[in-house]
């Protein structure tokens, strides 16, 4: 289980900026093919998604990074585990 | 009475003290929330009270006020109150945040329009929500984290399943003040600039008040109050709980691994739900949300069933199930909701008595006389009892003003410069007594879900986290989790059917929505399943 604990570690890593890449070119595509009317809500709109997802997509990436140093090999049952 | 010491007490006296911790937790934290939901559920009035009817910069604020900033401010409100709760204490700080929540869901009913105060009007209510928002990420941490902290051993599930049921029973509270007043005053008065719409903001303070008196008698946390007079509080419980690689792991896990899939079933269960059935199946006011009330009324009982369930078997798979039957039957219920709201599957009464069209009814417009509306309102009877109301509005530009009380037969073709290509047809549905049923119960099955993953959700994230710091460490994951991903649901959802749109499919993929649930909730099952502890920590004293 930790192998894959592991391997998916690296998955979460790769996810994380492809999360990322995938907003900002759907923002660009959206935002270029809005009509002039709606161009200004498209980009708030965008603007607001990417604001949310990219720091939670920087989250994610950690998360992978330990993952695939194994930090959940073992899940902390103390406190005391948790001040590392 | 409950101090830092231990007091023997007999096991009755024990379960009373308890009992009063939860019912006076639970009342706040249910005000909250009713306070959070009726400005989501008043927004299409509240956009057309406080915003201009025209586009621009006043329609980007209300975009930025109704969709997103009571959500985004939750997890800043979270690390706030937090931090304050794990330096002053769990009672005071929730005391706070109930103030503020209900002070500013007050003074939301008492900002006059946007007519009567132009940009100060959405400005104002922009602050509010966001005051709003803050206060909802600073309560819902405290109130878990204070019951679960009373809470015995072994039964921490079943006692915090108590407060889990307050989000649903909020939106209880919300629906049925508002229906009350709406169906007491019609909808013209309940919408007018001082009409009834503001009642259930003005009764919050009342609700808020009684709360307070009640929340003013509790003692501090059993264990909170231990570390202090140990002097054991934590002195940054910020750079404690994000900045430890230890601590930090754990809050990661427990929003990737738990609440963003918990946040996106909840959200769609009970706020996507309502509005597909609303804005897609066009489900008439009243009845959609009478739908949403029976179904939360009988689902509600599963909170606390999921959650003393979790203390036996653990919380994690129970969670997990949730998920897994919410990925998998989503696109299953929203389909059977459109078939059973479809004219196609039913059979129409012909009868002229019952299925009528009215009278053409030619409308001025009231600020340009050039322009007039004919209206038309066609009833549909069908032999289940279901009734589709069609309200065809066909728009007409004349080259000459049009007179009020000229008879539409009158009019000459050749005044008339524009006539609109497609005539606006607005549909409102009532469903008959079967069809009814059936959608409560998908509406159920929905809810059922939540109950599974939210039930046992604050037991699992109260044991998460040491004690000097489990009011920051566990708020900011769930308010991440809940108020963005699950906030974020009806919004993201809308915006993906509007991206199915093509000029040979208008009306685009209506299920296409269902992706972000879906897709959230599957990354969440799978780190979920492979990450996450089935244990329950019996001892949440250190």
């Amino acid at each position: 289980m930790n192998h894959i604990k592991k391997i998916l570690g690296y998955v979460w890593m790769v996810l994380a900026p492809a999360i990322i890449c995938f907003l900002i070119y759907e923002a660009y595509v959206k935002i270029g093919i809005a009509k002039p009317a709606e161009r200004a809500n498209t980009i708030l709109q965008w603007v607001i998604i990417l604001i949310i997802f990219m720091p939670i997509s920087i989250g994610f990436f950690i998360f992978g990074k330990y993952a695939a140093a194994n930090e959940y090999a073992h899940l902390p049952e103390t406190s005391d585990e948790l001040n590392d | 009475m409950i101090t830092g010491k231990t007091i023997p007490m007999n096991a009755e006296k024990k379960q009373s003290s308890i009992a009063f911790v939860i019912g006076a937790s639970s009342v706040g934290t249910l005000i909250e929330w009713y306070d959070f939901y009726i400005f989501g559920m008043l927004a299409t009035i509240l956009s057309k009270q406080f915003f201009p009817a025209e586009a621009g910069t006043a329609a980007l604020l209300s975009t930025l006020a109704i969709f997103a900033a009571g959500f985004i401010v939750r997890p800043f409100g979270a690390l706030v109150f937090g931090r304050l709760g794990d330096l002053i204490g769990r009672k005071h700080t929730f005391l706070l945040t109930l103030v503020i929540m209900g002070g500013s869901t007050f003074a939301i009913g008492l900002v006059p329009s946007y007519n009567s105060i132009g940009w100060a009007a959405p400005i104002i209510v922009l602050i509010l929500r966001l005051l709003q928002g803050l206060a909802l990420g600073g309560e819902y941490g405290g109130a878990a984290t204070y019951v679960a902290e009373h809470a015995p051993a072994g039964q921490r599930g079943f006692w915090t399943s108590w407060i889990q049921t307050t989000a649903t029973l909020g939106l209880f509270l919300a629906l049925g003040v508002i229906i009350l007043i709406r169906s007491n005053q019609g909808v013209e008065k309940f919408s007018a600039e001082w009409g009834g719409w503001r009642y259930p903001f003005w009764v919050s303070i009342l609700l808020v008040g009684v709360s307070v008196l009640i929340r003013m008698r509790m003692s501090e946390s059993p264990m909170f109050s231990k570390l202090k007079s140990e002097g054991k509080t934590s002195v940054n419980p910020l750079k404690e709980s994000f900045g430890h690689k230890g601590n930090f792991k754990m809050v990661l896990l427990a929003l990737f691994g738990a609440v963003m899939g918990q946040g996106v079933v909840w959200y769609t269960g009970q706020f996507y739900a309502q509005s597909f059935i609303e804005t897609v199946c066009k489900i008439d006011f009243i009845q959609s949300r009478n739908i949403m009330l029976v179904a939360i009324l009988m689902a509600t009982p599963c909170f606390v069933l999921f959650g003393w369930l979790s203390d036996k078997i653990g919380r994690k798979w129970i969670m997990l199930l949730g998920m897994l039957l919410a990925i998998l039957t989503y696109r299953p219920i929203y389909k059977e909701f459109i078939a059973i709201t479809a004219a196609s599957n039913r059979v129409q009464i012909i009868d002229y008595r019952l299925t009528k069209a009215g009278p053409l009814m030619p409308l001025v417009d009231a600020k340009d006389k050039h322009k007039m509306y004919i209206r038309q309102v066609i009833d549909t009877v069908y032999l289940d009892g279901s009734n589709f109301k069609y309200t065809i509005t066909d728009t007409l530009i004349g080259y000459n003003e049009f007179g009020v009380n000229r008879p539409i037969n009158l009019l000459n073709p050749t005044l008339i410069k524009y006539k609109s290509p497609k005539p606006n047809v607005v549909i409102e549905k009532t469903m008959g007594k079967s069809a009814t049923w059936d959608m409560i119960w998908l509406i159920f099955i929905q809810i059922v879900y939540v109950t599974m993953v939210y039930g046992p959700i604050a037991a699992f994230l109260v044991e998460m986290f040491p004690t000097k710091i489990r009011y920051t460490s566990m708020s900011l994951p769930y308010h991440i989790g809940n108020g963005v991903f699950g906030g974020l649901v009806p919004f993201l959802g809308t915006l993906i059917v509007e991206f199915t749109k093509t000029d040979t499919n208008p009306g685009g993929d209506v299920l296409a929505g269902l992706w972000y649930p879906i897709g959230v909730a599957s990354v969440c099952l799978m780190i979920g399943a492979i990450y996450l502890t089935n244990k329950v920590d019996k001892n949440v004293m250190d």
